[in-house]
Parts: C-alpha cells; sequence; structure tokens
C-alpha cells in the first residue's frame, strides 16, 4: 500500500476546487485555517473564507444563518472543541432548524497525542450518535475524505466528517465507489471480522495481512459512515465469519462499538465481539502512534486481539 | 391622532388579549415576556419589515430571528393576524402532536429559525446578514433578544464578529425589561451600564421606550444608525405591560392566568382598548 497525504491536506485541496467552481462555497474557521489547511483556500478565495476567531458557539450559530441564506457551508473546528463547546448549537441551530451546515472536524481522536486530554476528542460520536437529524463520517484514507467531501456539498442535511493529521495510507482505488451510509468491504475472509472506522482502518488491514500469513483469513470493513450504520454489510459479517472485533479511535462507549452491538444484539445475532477503542481513561502520554500502541490499536495488537477471541472460539 | 399610530395602538391592545387567551387555552407560556415584547413585533411585522406569507420563499425578504424563544406565544400571534396561518390554530399552542410548540419552531408558517435555547438568536443573524453582504443583497436581519439571556457568551462572541464585519445590516433588538425568572437582572447577574457596553463593542445603539409606539416607529426609520456598524435598539419595556396586577412581577414570568385572572385582565385591556377607541373619536 502507497503511503498518501494527510486527509486535512486532501481535504484543503478539495475544498479549493470545490470553492473555486461554486461561490456559494463558505469556510467558516476558528482561528483553524492552518490546522484545516485551509491557507490556501484562504488565499485564493479570501471572499469566501469566514474568520470567526476561537469562539466555536458562534462560528456554528453563524453557519447555520449562512447556511439558511443559501450558501454551502464548511464549519471547520478543531475536533475537540467542536462537540465540546458548541455542542447546543449543533442540536439546535444546525440539527433541530435542519440548516445543511457541513460540520468539518479536525485533528480528531488523539491526533494531538502529545498535547493532553484536553485536546482529544474521544466522545464526538457519543454525543452526536444521540442527536437526531445528523450523519456522522470519518473517512479512512485520502479517497474516502475527498469523496465524502465531495458528498457533503449537495447533502441536504447536516453532516459531521472526521479526519486526524497524519498521512495516511491509500486503501482504495481511486474508482472504488463510495457512497454515505455504505460501507465498503476492504478484504473479504472467513475467520475474523475487522469493522473499523477513521484512520484505525489501515491498522485493521494491516493486521489482516499479518493474520493471512498464519492461515487466519480476515473481513475488514471500513464502516466510514457511523450514523447511518450500514445494518446489512455489519449483519452479514457477523452471520459469516466467526468473531467481529470493532477498531475506533474513541472511547470504548458510544462510538462504533456501541452502536454494532446495539444492532447485533436488536437483531438476535450472537457473535464473539470486542471492542477496540480507548478505554474509560483519560490517555497516557505520548504521540498518537504511542497512544495506538498503548492501547493495542497497532497491527500487532490487532492481530493478537483477533488471535485470542479464536481462541475462545475452537471447538 | 397619526391612524398609523392609533391602529397599531389598537392591535397591541388585541394581540395581548389573544397571548392571554392562548396562553390561558395551553395552560402554560410565557406570559409576561410575551406582553413586554408585543409593541415592538407589532411594529416591526406590521410596519416595519418587508416580510409576509406571499414574499416568505422570496431570497430578498427582511429576516426575523427571535432569539427570545420562550416568549414564543407574542411571535404566534403577530404571525396569525400577519396570515401566516389561520388564526383558529393558535387554540391549538402545546397540545397534543400541535405544531404550536412552547418555543419557535419552523413547522409553524413564518418562522425562520427554531429558537427556545438562549444565547443562540444573534449568531444565526450574523450569519443571516453576512450572506446578505456577500449576496449584495438589501434584506435586513432583525433579531430579538432578552435581557436575561444577554449572561449567555454566544451573545458576545456573535457581537465582536457583527462589528468586525460591520454589518450594517443588523438590527438588534434588547427587550430590557429587567427581569428573568429568579429576579431582577441587576440580582441575578447585573448586565448596566448596557449600553456602553454594547457600545464598546462596536454597535451604534439607540434606547428608547419599547412601549411608545410613535418612537419605535420613528427609531425604526432611522437604521442603520451609522454606517458600517450593526444597530442595536435597547428597549426600556416593562414585563407584563398592559395588565396592572401582572407589571413588573417576577412571578409571571411564566405564570398561567386563571379564570379569576384572566377575566380581570381581559376587562383591563377591554378598557384599555375602549379608551383608545374613544381617543380616535
Amino acid at each position: 500500500m502507497k503511503l498518501g497525504r494527510p486527509n486535512l491536506e486532501e481535504f484543503g485541496a478539495t475544498m479549493l476546487e470545490l470553492g473555486r467552481a461554486n461561490p456559494d462555497v463558505l469556510v467558516c474557521t476558528s482561528d483553524s485555517r492552518g490546522s484545516g489547511k485551509l491557507v490556501p483556500f484562504g488565499q485564493a478565495l479570501p471572499e469566501q473564507i469566514v474568520e470567526l476567531g476561537i469562539a466555536e458557539q458562534n462560528l456554528i450559530g453563524v453557519a447555520a444563518g449562512l447556511a439558511s441564506a443559501g450558501k454551502r457551508v464548511f464549519a471547520v473546528v478543531p475536533a475537540c472543541f467542536l462537540t465540546t463547546r458548541a455542542l447546543e448549537q449543533i442540536k439546535n441551530d444546525v440539527c433541530y432548524s435542519d440548516h445543511p451546515v457541513k460540520l468539518i472536524s479536525i485533528s480528531a481522536g488523539v491526533s494531538y497525542g502529545a498535547l493532553g486530554s484536553t485536546h482529544h476528542s474521544l466522545h464526538d460520536y457519543a454525543a452526536l450518535r444521540a442527536i437526531h437529524n445528523i450523519t456522522i463520517v470519518a473517512p479512512a484514507d485520502n479517497h474516502e475524505t475527498r469523496s465524502a467531501i465531495l458528498a457533503a456539498l449537495d447533502y441536504p442535511h447536516p453532516i459531521y466528517i472526521r479526519m486526524g493529521k497524519r498521512p495516511m495510507l491509500e486503501l482504495h482505488q481511486p474508482n472504488t465507489p463510495f457512497e454515505v451510509g455504505k460501507a465498503i468491504m476492504l478484504r473479504d475472509g472467513s475467520d475474523v471480522t475487522f469493522v473499523a472506522i477513521g484512520e484505525p482502518v489501515a491498522e485493521a488491514l494491516l493486521a489482516s495481512q499479518i493474520l493471512a500469513e498464519e492461515g487466519i483469513q480476515c473481513r475488514v470493513i471500513s464502516m466510514h459512515t457511523l450514523k447511518p450504520l450500514d445494518q446489512e454489510t455489519l449483519l452479514a459479517a457477523a452471520t459469516d465469519t466467526r468473531v467481529l472485533i470493532t477498531v475506533e479511535e474513541h472511547s470504548i462507549y458510544g462510538g462504533l462499538g456501541g452502536a454494532c452491538a446495539e444492532l447485533l444484539m436488536e437483531r438476535g445475532v450472537t457473535v464473539p465481539f470486542k471492542i477496540v477503542g480507548i478505554p474509560d481513561e483519560y490517555t497516557v502520554t505520548g504521540s498518537q502512534m504511542d497512544i495506538f500502541r498503548h492501547y493495542g490499536i497497532t497491527p500487532e495488537g490487532l492481530a493478537e486481539t483477533a488471535r485470542q477471541m479464536l481462541e475462545t472460539v475452537k471447538v | 391622532m397619526d391612524p398609523t399610530v392609533h391602529a397599531l395602538q389598537l392591535k397591541s391592545i388585541q394581540y395581548r388579549k389573544t397571548i392571554l387567551s392562548i396562553i390561558k387555552q395551553a395552560r402554560a407560556g410565557h406570559t409576561a415576556g410575551s406582553l413586554s415584547c408585543i409593541d415592538i413585533l407589532n411594529v416591526l411585522y406590521n410596519h416595519v419589515m418587508n416580510v409576509s406569507p406571499e414574499n416568505f420563499a422570496d431570497p430578498d425578504r427582511d429576516r426575523y430571528i427571535q432569539s427570545k424563544g420562550h416568549a414564543v406565544e407574542a411571535l404566534y400571534t403577530v404571525l396569525a393576524d400577519r396570515g401566516f396561518f389561520p388564526a383558529e390554530e393558535l387554540q391549538t399552542l402545546g397540545q397534543y402532536r400541535s405544531h404550536f410548540v412552547g418555543h419557535p419552531t419552523r413547522k409553524v408558517p413564518g418562522i425562520e429559525h427554531n429558537t427556545g435555547a438562549l444565547g443562540h438568536g444573534l449568531s444565526v443573524a450574523v450569519g443571516l446578514a453576512l450572506a446578505a453582504k456577500k449576496d449584495g443583497r438589501s434584506y435586513r436581519v432583525y433579531t430579538l433578544l432578552g435581557d436575561g439571556e444577554l449572561a449567555e457568551g454566544s451573545n458576545w462572541e456573535a457581537s465582536l464578529v457583527a462589528a468586525h464585519y460591520k454589518l450594517d445590516n443588523l438590527v438588534v433588538i434588547v427587550d430590557r425589561n429587567g427581569l428573568q425568572i429568579t429576579g431582577p437582572t441587576e440580582d441575578v447577574v447585573a448586565l448596566e451600564p448596557l449600553c456602553e457596553k454594547f457600545r464598546v463593542f462596536g454597535y451604534a445603539v439607540r434606547e428608547v421606550n419599547g412601549h411608545d409606539i410613535p418612537t419605535l416607529l420613528d427609531t425604526f426609520t432611522q437604521i442603520p444608525f451609522q454606517p458600517g456598524k450593526p444597530s442595536l435598539i435597547l428597549a426600556r419595556t416593562i414585563k407584563g405591560r398592559g395588565v396592572s396586577f401582572m407589571e413588573n412581577q417576577v412571578s409571571w414570568h411564566h405564570h398561567v392566568p386563571n379564570d379569576e385572572e384572566y377575566t380581570l385582565a381581559m376587562q383591563e385591556l377591554e378598557l384599555a382598548e375602549t379608551a383608545l377607541v374613544g381617543v380616535a373619536q
């Protein structure tokens, strides 16, 4: 697999293209154009970037007002502040009022690893899943990012797109179909399913390669849309494979793992099941990759989790 | 007397009667806050804003955002009178499956934005005003804020931005009745000197009597008060205005009149109406 670029660079480049093609495209930033890779956008299209300063509540309210006047608004805010500072504005001004604001959450999860827990966003899936009328997407590579941004442009309702900072492996072909709400199967297998979202999809895919050398066949699903969840793909995986492991850069509570567990239980589908994410604690110090290693969100860690789970289902 | 002023004054009394009747029927509502802002809404919808059921889809219509969402009974009353929906629908306020919820919702024709959580309206109004500037459209954005909700920091975030982007198409009206649910605003978290605060935040400010219809009419004709600055009208009002035993009484914040109180209030309003009709004759 080739190493691509950081998803935010793909985002910034896509936005520049969209902004040039459509003067109604606006980017709202909270002193975050640098972090969001939007400096070229601001230079090329100064009338289409709206600086609101470090004031996330107001930013989301202003974005709702702009969207209600017909603007295609991308509200770009560090993930750790977007859904904490402005959750009520997201709930009321965007979702309840149904203004099609595109909420772009940058440097999500533990991307700001060493900056500590104030700058980690491990709650956003949980908070937003409980809010009605919002679609939640976390792309796993540059292709998914570009596709998600293009889909968001004409999306008629609120949508949340979550991205990290580091360069991403290229997981897909440029022509891989992408549809909001429809998961992508990266690899098929009958022993283990990894259902992953966002940056850890690459870790799951690499884990499947380690396991394949040992004769263990993995299905790997990029569940890029958390809400609405692709129920069909998930139920099929839970039926067709012997164990199911969810992987996410989020608290183990209320995110992808929680969403999958809810669905499987409600449908009466039982399968040995494990949620890999950040446990209920403030994280250890270190870089994003240090933190991933600490919690087993690595190819080796996920492969070991899979082996242990397969042990429990041996006849 | 100026016939426009007289007609608006009569409407205000009729609106007050409607507000009380729908709150009584619903057995819920924000009585005193609706009575404090109704004269402002009356002037806005009947004389100032270019908005009607016929032009509601027109991108050039003026926009109104009621940040003070608690006083929704005042807004529903004026919208019904302006023909956005049949007046009898007001009687469903608060009932099972009615669209007439206790805070503004876009399910009710004429409402631009859902409000109710306090301190949100100004940001949305700033977004709309900014969009008008970007699109070269001439519409204005009016937003009504309660004074109690000014404690929410988002108002001041939005005010920084309104001044920064020189939004002289933005008109902010503060219903300064001085009371919130716990008591006087100055005892809860003091706001004064409020005009000065808004001035230093970059608004052009006028302080007016928010019940004086000629003054309100005159003030709105002077907008923008200063080119390049958002306009702020600090409207001094009386919570519960128009019903003597409700005026300046914090207990009437969301108290619902009982049969006796309702009868007394309606009698007072009818007397006022008769006196006003007499003035014209």
